[in-house]
């Protein structure tokens, strides 16, 4: 519980920070004449954001996920802690913590790996440095930044080793995430996935399966590198969505973020199905479980397809607020009031 | 070298119930080896030894091997205290000797051989159910130092016995099933019983008393039960030929003893409560598990046993309506598996010490395989309402499909008194190609061992073991006071979630479906960019509806 609070804490404060930045890129971006003459109404004003900190924080803290792992007792909280702390750090600019914080997060389950990209774009347009490929300083920025983390890293792994005086550990634990050799029922895609596997196919599935975590994250920094806090926000949903053992404490973490966003209300297409849909499962979940385990009246595959269900939920919610995200960045830079030609109102779509 | 040749006939007990415990088959081998140290004798001569089993333990440096197996349960509260008894399924334990660098490979190589001659699945002995306990299964045999990394023990409590076992068992012993006691082991009638196991004991012993020369000792031990109370066969009366139907007609040649022993202990002393046909050789009186029994002694070999039609049919006869109540034993003990559902369970062992006024020490063994993750810091143990803390606790986890768990504790049973020792476990699930044919008969958990010293009621005076050597190695006993017993609970039978079985396409295709949806929505999102929509012309399929709504009448799209 002492993690929930410090998380919920490490998040009210990032946020605040957030949103200092997001004023200064907004009048930056004003004055430079870059937003279209008529999107006053898309633009943040202070007084919608005052309380968004606070409601990151209660969003948390309330979550009744977060509410659950914390009854269950699960270290999923103690993740959730360090990476909202490294969060904090790397809003905060502060390449050396944040470094360190990865470091720790990624030495407890391998996914937040992933975590570096946008952790290293943020830090790249804090220092005014662009991102290009030629440039020097940037290179020189990302190695500085890759070397704190990967050495950070080391030396939590070695202390590891100091203490177990074996390298044991990495196949127990790095070892187990990869290779998924226990089945437990979870609300994730893989244990039934793998208890219904062929022998033959079992391991390029699972290389399938955990090559699908780590590979948005090129194709995503690439869009979203001029928005790493959303790129973030987008990549934690899909570590706690494709990992290997996910828990409803990782769902809560990426939850938590929703109220940052909420200036993308208008432009969800789905969110009212959605969160029926995220409820409902919710609700079905622990029932469905009893009717197969204590019941017997219901097998695995009820489980299996409120399983199916939810998952397909969050990755819908994700990409809604993904497509909302990119319209309104469309429509700061091209205007509210889109017309075509012949000066009827205009459709956009996706080409 | 002449001296040293004995072997021993099967011999029979009957007791007074309606059990039949077969004596065992006793073959002492001369050895070539040195006189005096733990220099195990190479096997050269094969007259009485069988050849399978010598060539097996020289090859593969085995010294002591010890094989049961049975089918059925023996029930403790209604047939008295078992004389040997065996865990259902194969039971397989073995003490190499130290000389063997490679124990695992050897153990593997002996189990596939062992499963080979006796016609039984021991070829399923692997990691996954093998174990290495400490402090149970010490050597029955001489033994020079006991490391326990030489010992092996494995139990398969799936395994089911009948006649494909038995014909290889019967064909190790030297007459075959052709003479001697043998004849009557006829698989139908074997078979046709609530117990019956049969087991196979290979030990080195000392030749005499000055033990100067080393021998090999095969015992074979066959036990069945027939009970002919709960068949409806209603009377007691028992004889050779109602049981085995045939009766004994010779003795095997190769034997230098062959004696059938009849339990006709009286109860509450009184005699004369059953009668034995024909008359026996001699009567023998012995402290046998510590209580005072009297034998009827039928020896084979004196001439003037068999008839002159050269049958023997022993019979047994009550005198008087005898009650069905058996003496509770010292020392026994029961297993059950609590608890509902299939996520979690609870394992709960009872052992009772039945003796008025001796407590004594007991160690249980208990293998549980690795499926069943056992929680070992809910393992309790409550004896007469109060904690009671083992001296001695020896557990090795599980690794997921590689090892089973092992617990091994030492605990002090106090007089009188029922102790109750729980551990609760998870139920894992497996991958879909692990579960059995029968996925929902459910996973079976082996029996857990009890070796205990108990000490006996009534006083025992030493056993002269060259005077009846086949009696001593019938009921041994290593001091006066007390006698040794191992005890086996029953196995365990639980459920485990199973998946559904006939889903992998559909499971893999759902799934990829889901994985698809998420890529193709964030494709969608990453390559393509949001632009004005332009008015197109239509395409053909808009200009024939256009046409055909020009001819309706209605306004074109």
């Amino acid at each position: 519980m002492i993690t929930d609070v410090l998380t919920a804490v490490a998040l009210y404060l990032a946020i605040q920070d957030f949103n200092k930045v997001v004023f200064k890129k907004q009048k930056l971006l004003i004055e430079l004449d870059k937003y279209a003459p008529d999107v006053a109404e898309l633009i943040q004003t202070p007084m919608e954001m005052h309380y968004i900190p606070l409601k990151v924080a209660l969003f948390y803290l309330l979550n009744p996920y977060t509410v659950m792992s914390c009854v269950a007792k699960s270290t999923c909280t103690i993740n959730n802690s360090v990476i909202a702390f490294f969060i904090l750090a790397t809003i905060k600019g502060s390449a050396f913590l944040s470094a360190v914080f990865l470091a720790l997060a990624t030495y407890q389950s391998l996914y937040p790996l992933t975590l570096f990209a946008p952790a290293l774009l943020y830090l790249l347009q804090r220092q005014f440095i662009p991102i290009k490929l030629k440039s020097k300083s940037f290179w020189l920025y990302t190695m500085q930044y890759a070397s704190l983390y990967l050495c950070s890293l080391v030396v939590i792994i070695c202390l590891s080793f100091f203490l177990l005086n074996s390298w044991d550990f990495i196949p127990s634990v790095y070892g187990f995430i990869l290779s998924v050799p226990d089945l437990t029922p979870n609300i994730g895609l893989f244990w039934y996935f793998f208890a219904e596997m062929f022998e033959h196919f079992s391991l390029f599935f699972v290389c399938v399966f955990q090559i699908n975590v780590f590979f948005y994250t090129i194709p995503l920094a690439i869009k979203l590198k001029e928005h790493p806090v959303f790129f973030m926000f987008v990549q934690l949903a899909i570590i706690s969505i494709f990992k290997s053992y996910p828990t409803v404490g990782d769902v809560a973490l990426y939850m938590a973020f929703l109220p940052v966003w909420s200036h993308l209300y208008r432009f969800l297409r789905n969110i009212f199905i959605l969160s029926c849909v995220l409820i409902f499962c919710s609700f079905l979940f622990p029932v469905l479980w009893h009717l197969w385990i204590y019941a017997g009246s219901a097998n695995s595959n009820f489980y299996y397809a409120i399983t199916l269900t939810f998952n397909i939920g969050q990755i819908l919610l994700i990409s809604d607020y993904f497509y909302a995200f990119l319209r309104r960045e469309y429509y700061l830079t091209h205007g509210l009031h889109l017309t075509r030609q012949d000066g009827t109102e205009a459709m956009l779509v996706l080409k | 070298e002449a001296s040293g040749i004995g072997r021993d006939h099967p011999c029979g007990s009957f007791p007074t119930h309606n059990t039949l415990r077969f004596c065992e088959a006793l073959a002492l081998l001369p050895g070539c080896g040195q006189a005096w140290g733990l220099t195990l004798p190479t096997v050269s001569h094969y007259r009485l030894f069988p050849k399978a089993l010598g060539r097996l333990v020289a090859a593969l440096g085995v010294r002591e091997l010890h094989l049961a197996l049975t089918q059925g349960f023996w029930r403790t509260r209604y047939w008295g205290q078992p004389p040997l008894q065996a865990p259902a399924g194969a039971e397989l334990w073995v003490w190499f000797q130290p000389t063997v660098t490679d124990v695992d490979k050897a153990w593997k190589e002996l189990s596939n051989i062992l499963s080979g001659i006796f016609c039984a699945s021991l070829n399923f002995i692997d990691s996954t159910n093998t174990v290495i306990p400490t402090a149970s299964f010490k050597p029955l045999g001489l033994a020079n130092g006991t490391d326990h990394h030489l010992l092996r023990y494995a139990v398969l409590p799936r395994e089911v016995v009948c006649t494909e076992n038995l014909t290889p068992w019967k064909k190790l012993l030297p007459c075959g099933s052709k003479a001697g006691l043998a004849v009557l082991l006829k698989a139908e009638r074997l078979f046709h019983s609530s117990y019956h196991s049969q087991a196979v004991h290979i030990r080195p012993i000392c030749r005499d008393a000055s033990c100067l020369a080393v021998s090999w000792e095969l015992r074979q031990t066959l036990t069945v039960v027939f009970d002919f109370f709960s068949s409806g066969q209603g009377k007691k009366d028992w004889s050779l030929f109602k049981m085995f139907s045939r009766t004994l007609t010779d003795t095997c040649p190769l034997a230098s003893q062959s004696k059938v022993y009849v339990d006709i202990s009286p109860k509450n002393k009184e005699k004369e409560l059953l009668e034995v046909s024909p008359a026996p050789t001699s009567v023998h009186e012995a402290i046998v598990q510590g209580d005072k029994k009297t034998y009827a002694v039928y020896d084979l070999l004196s001439p003037s046993l068999f008839n002159t039609s050269r049958s023997l049919n022993v019979q047994l006869k009550w005198k008087r309506p005898q009650d069905t109540e058996m003496p509770i034993p010292t020392l026994h003990a029961q297993r059950y598996v609590g608890g509902y559902g299939l996520q979690t369970g609870e394992i709960c062992t009872l052992i009772y010490n039945t003796h008025p006024y001796r407590a004594f020490p007991v160690i249980l063994l208990e293998t549980v395989p690795w499926y069943l993750r056992l929680y070992v810091h809910t393992l309790t143990i409550i004896t007469k309402g109060k904690e009671n803390k083992p001296s001695y606790i020896h557990y090795q986890p599980a690794q997921d499909r590689r090892r089973p768990h092992l617990l091994e504790m030492l605990i002090q049973l106090p007089a009188n008194s029922v102790t109750k020792i729980t551990i609760q476990f998870e139920r894992a699930l497996l991958k879909w190609t692990e579960y059995p044919p029968d996925p929902n008969h459910g996973f079976y958990v082996g029996s857990s061992v009890l070796s205990a010293l108990v000490p006996s009621v009534t006083a025992m005076k030493d056993m002269d073991v060259e005077q009846s050597p086949l009696f001593a190695s019938l009921f041994p006993s290593s001091d006066g006071s007390s006698y040794f017993v191992r005890l086996y609970t029953e196995p365990l039978l639980v459920n485990l979630p199973t998946p559904d079985f006939s889903m992998p396409y559909n499971v893999i295709c759902l799934t990829c479906t889901v994985v698809a949806v998420c890529y193709g929505s964030f494709y969608n999102l990453l390559t393509r960019t949001f632009h004005v929509e332009e008015p197109s012309r239509g395409g053909l399929a808009k200009r024939l509806a256009n046409v055909i709504r020009k001819l309706r009448g209605v306004p074109p799209l």
